[in-house]
């Protein structure tokens, strides 16, 4: 029932939205977007976050309309002005009292259970297909999958890097993507359950797009984690930000995540790995067999998380 | 009527007010309303002081890109902003009217402890200008905003220590000056008034007063951990050091959830003395009222995690900061239908203060709406740390708090000075406010649910058009405000002759009072006979009937 009356508003929701960006249109025809709510996402998980944020949300106008109603009609009804005269006797009723506490109180509960049901199944990281390991920098990620050797950085694009400088006379409208777009984006294949492991190697950052519906803070030294899994019709790219205060440029490492489908993920991982590995074997000497092959690296961000991670890294639990 | 004559006649006991002149009246004064006009005074500084940050930071997000401060200095503006409005200007304010009204509102001279309350006023002025003086040093001001979460807040150079001892010192004020309403509501309140004879103003300062001393020192704590291991060595908050980062945001928010009690609780008091006013009727469900303060005060030290559900706790934990910040809708909403219920069979008009007090009622169950929202964890990992959130704890602080600070001055305004205000003008104080707070901070929720994190010097260009918005709201909101001081200002200066009662509604002691009131305010306590049962003093009530 929940789940009809959900989508039912979302329908609602949709029109009224459409419609008022519409109306708004008019007023500023060359801007962009008036969004006015939250994106309902690609995953299993982020629609039924969504249905969960339109079911509050709507709970709330109802509320809203009931007591605001009751609010301005009195302040209408009992104008002095219009000559009404105060009741003093009316100091409490306890019937009305017990009324507007356990109304709420049965409405609160109602909330309470398909929230504490998602909870559950956000929480639920088993039987995952594929693992990445994320980890934040002072300001850029680092996307290690952990199965395959394949691993690399992703920092903001040098368009929109230009751009944001302190006067720097590029105006971001000219600029695709501004702020959201980055040198490598982490690819990942739709209709697998992914695991994404969290960490970072200084301070809080946290990983956010928001059509998966899912933030975490990646904390230096912990190992958080969580599941997206996308759907197989959606691929394509999908954009976000780091959304803990991480310093200066904070608001400057975005992420970006190209979704492929699960056979053009394959072949992209294949070459990946066929280049990481083209990459090691030239600097491999023959008569050097003292240098290992993993400290032989081109790539040198590949080593540093793993030493910049304290030996104390425990695991967060999450159940 | 009997106690109009007790009034006057204790009254002219009090006129030998010897107080020296100049400048050392204000700096050795121990007079409870001389702190609290100097506290109020503090406080409308720090307002503009924190306003001011508050537009540089509006102005650099009026449109996307970098035109105005660099990021680093951003940061610094939304870090200071945060500390000066909730230390400097929220808390004094409040301070200041419990100052001003508590000895009125409960039949006593002065407070308790007036040397003490001197020591705590005149710590604030340093504590702040050592806050002020980081933005002068090298590398800038604190940077990593309010909560100092570190690692980020150890990153820091000189201005952590300084902003340290600053904190230590606004606590130090804080707990004086929370003592100091205890001891004064426990010990100097007329003999017939029982606690549930309190009025609300002087019930929800007690209990604010409990929750500073409660939490003040764990912030205490929480910083102090954060300057040893900035230069002591110790890892509290260090993993490489068996610390753990995640262990300051609980000892954070457990001072930081109290803490956002402590700033709204006085504004519910205020609320609920002048609904009644201008309502013409005794509270609704007075002791109710009372219960329900008191367990929103209890609530608040068990939900402090849900500031923080995207760091990855247990699913028990989880669900239960989850359920147990469901649970505050319940005696917020008893507090908000009682006001409603007030109202029904009222006889009301719409002075100043209340127009600010009917703003709260509104727009502070805008932000419980949001605060609930938030609290449904699955939802709160989208909203979380956007500008839903900042929306979110605006509502409920600057049409809230600050609104309620707003209403209580409009409100004694004309007792303190003996003069009646300018009601038209500060009518126009009323709707500009409103009008721009709602133009400022409701499009956020949009932005926030669009996806626009917080704490960000520049945004996507799809964010262009509400922050636009945002930001003329924000400086329509902050040239309003400059009516206020000048109002006030036109009414010490002068203006028409206030009477005793200044509102034909007003109930409580402190209207038994001459306006202005004598400079030490009962010297002994007003010939009043209280209810028999829980209430308010109503002079009104009293010839009708049982109440």
């Amino acid at each position: 029932m929940v789940k009809q009356l959900a989508s039912g508003l979302r329908a609602a929701g949709k029109t009224v939205a459409r419609a008022c960006v519409a109306a708004l249109a008019g007023v500023a025809p060359a801007m962009a977007a008036w969004d006015l709510n939250m994106p309902e996402g690609v995953t299993e998980l982020s629609r039924k976050i969504y249905d969960l944020h339109m079911l509050i949300f709507l709970v709330c106008v109802a509320i809203a309309v009931v007591v605001f109603g009751a609010m301005i009609y009195f302040i209408w009804r009992f104008r002095k002005s219009q000559g009404a005269v105060a009741d003093t006797n009316l100091t409490h009723s306890t019937s009305v009292e017990i009324v507007w506490t356990v109304v709420p109180v049965v409405i609160l509960v109602a909330m309470a259970v398909p929230a504490a049901r998602t909870l559950i199944d956000i929480e639920d990281t088993r039987n995952s297909e594929l693992t990445i390991k994320v980890t934040g920098y002072q300001w850029k990620w680092h996307y290690d999958y952990i199965d395959d050797g394949v691993s690399f950085f992703s920092t903001l694009a040098r368009s929109s890097d230009a751009a944001r400088q302190l006067g720097s006379g590029v105006d971001p409208n000219t600029v695709p993507h501004y702020l959201l777009e980055v040198d490598q984006p982490l690819v990942l294949p739709a209709g697998t359950k992914v695991r994404v492991l969290l960490t970072a190697n200084d301070v809080i950052h946290a990983w956010w797009v928001p059509d998966f519906g899912m933030k975490k803070d990646a904390i230096p030294g912990f190992v958080n984690e969580l599941w997206i899994r996308i759907d197989d019709d959606k691929t394509g790219l999908y954009r976000g930000q780091c959304a803990e205060l991480c310093g200066r440029d904070h608001g400057f490492m975005p992420v970006v995540v190209d979704v492929k489908s699960k056979d053009d993920f394959a072949a992209w991982l294949a070459a990946r790995k066929e280049e990481a590995r083209q990459a090691k074997a030239p600097q491999a000497p023959a008569p050097a067999p003292a240098a290992s092959p993993a400290s032989a690296s081109t790539q040198p961000e590949v080593a540093q998380p793993e030493s910049g991670q304290p030996a104390a890294a425990t695991v967060a639990q999450t159940n | 009527m009997a106690y109009k004559q007790a009034t006057h006649a204790s009254a002219d006991h009090s006129h030998h007010d010897e107080k020296p002149s100049g400048i050392t009246r204000w700096l050795f004064t121990t007079n409870h309303k001389d702190i609290g006009t100097m506290y109020l005074v503090f406080s409308g500084i720090m307002f503009f002081v924190g306003g001011a940050m508050a537009l540089v930071i509006r102005a650099e997000l009026f449109q996307p890109g970098l035109q105005v401060v660099d990021p680093g200095l951003f940061n610094t503006m939304t870090t200071m902003h945060a500390l000066i409005m909730i230390f400097g200007a929220v808390m004094p304010g409040w301070v200041g009217l419990a100052n001003w009204m508590i000895p009125m509102q409960i039949g006593a001279p002065d407070m308790a402890l007036p040397r003490m309350n001197n020591y705590s006023f005149w710590i604030l002025p340093f504590a702040f200008t050592l806050l002020l003086s980081t933005l002068f040093l090298p590398g800038g001001g604190p940077a990593g905003g309010w909560t100092l979460y570190p690692p980020l807040s150890l990153q820091a150079g000189d201005s952590l220590p300084l902003t340290i001892f600053a904190i230590h010192l606004m606590g130090a004020s804080s707990i004086m000056g929370a003592i100091n309403v205890i001891v004064t509501i426990m010990n100097l309140r007329m003999k017939e008034m029982s606690l549930l004879h309190l009025p609300l103003f002087v019930w929800t300062w007690l209990i604010t007063a409990y929750l500073l001393i409660a939490v003040m020192p764990v912030l205490a704590g929480a910083v102090t951990m954060l300057l040893t291991d900035k230069y002591f060595g110790t890892s509290f908050f260090n993993a490489a050091g068996g610390g753990d980062p995640v262990l300051f945001q609980h000892i954070f928010w457990f001072f930081g959830h109290p803490e956002v009690y402590i700033l709204i609780l006085p504004a519910f008091g205020i609320v609920s003395e002048i609904i009644p006013t201008f309502s013409r009727k005794p509270l609704f469900g007075y002791d109710a009222m009372v219960y329900a303060v008191a367990s929103i005060a209890f609530l608040s030290f068990i939900v402090w995690a849900h500031h923080m559900f995207t760091v990855g706790m247990p699913l028990a934990g989880q669900l239960f900061f989850m359920l147990a910040t469901m649970l505050i809708a319940v005696p917020t909403g008893v507090k908000v239908f009682n006001w409603t219920a007030t109202m029904w069979k009222g006889s009301l008009t719409f002075e100043p203060p209340m127009l600010f007090a009917l703003a709260f009622l509104f727009l502070f169950t805008i932000g419980g709406f949001s605060g609930l929202m938030l609290a449904i964890v699955p939802a709160d990992f989208q909203y979380h740390d956007t500008y839903f959130v900042v929306a979110h704890f605006h509502y409920v602080l600057v049409p809230g708090a600050i609104f309620g600070i707003m209403a209580g001055v409009y409100y004694w305004l004309p007792k303190w000075t003996g003069h009646m205000y300018d009601m038209k003008l500060a009518t126009w104080h009323f709707w500009l406010s409103t009008i721009f707070v709602n133009v400022l901070f409701f499009p956020q929720h949009f932005l926030g649910l669009a996806g626009m994190p917080r704490r960000i010097p520049d945004y996507a260009t799809q964010f262009a058009d509400w922050n636009m918005w945002s930001s003329l709201g924000a400086f329509g909101f902050g040239l309003s405000q400059l009516l206020f001081p000048y109002i006030i200002y036109k009414c010490v200066k002068g203006g028409q002759k206030a009477t005793d009662d200044v509102w034909e509604g007003s109930h409580g002691l402190e209207w038994l009072l001459p306006s202005p009131p004598p400079y030490h305010s009962w010297n002994d306590p007003p010939a009043v006979k209280f209810s028999e049962e829980p209430g308010e003093f109503d002079p009104h009530a009293g010839a009708g009937g049982k109440h």
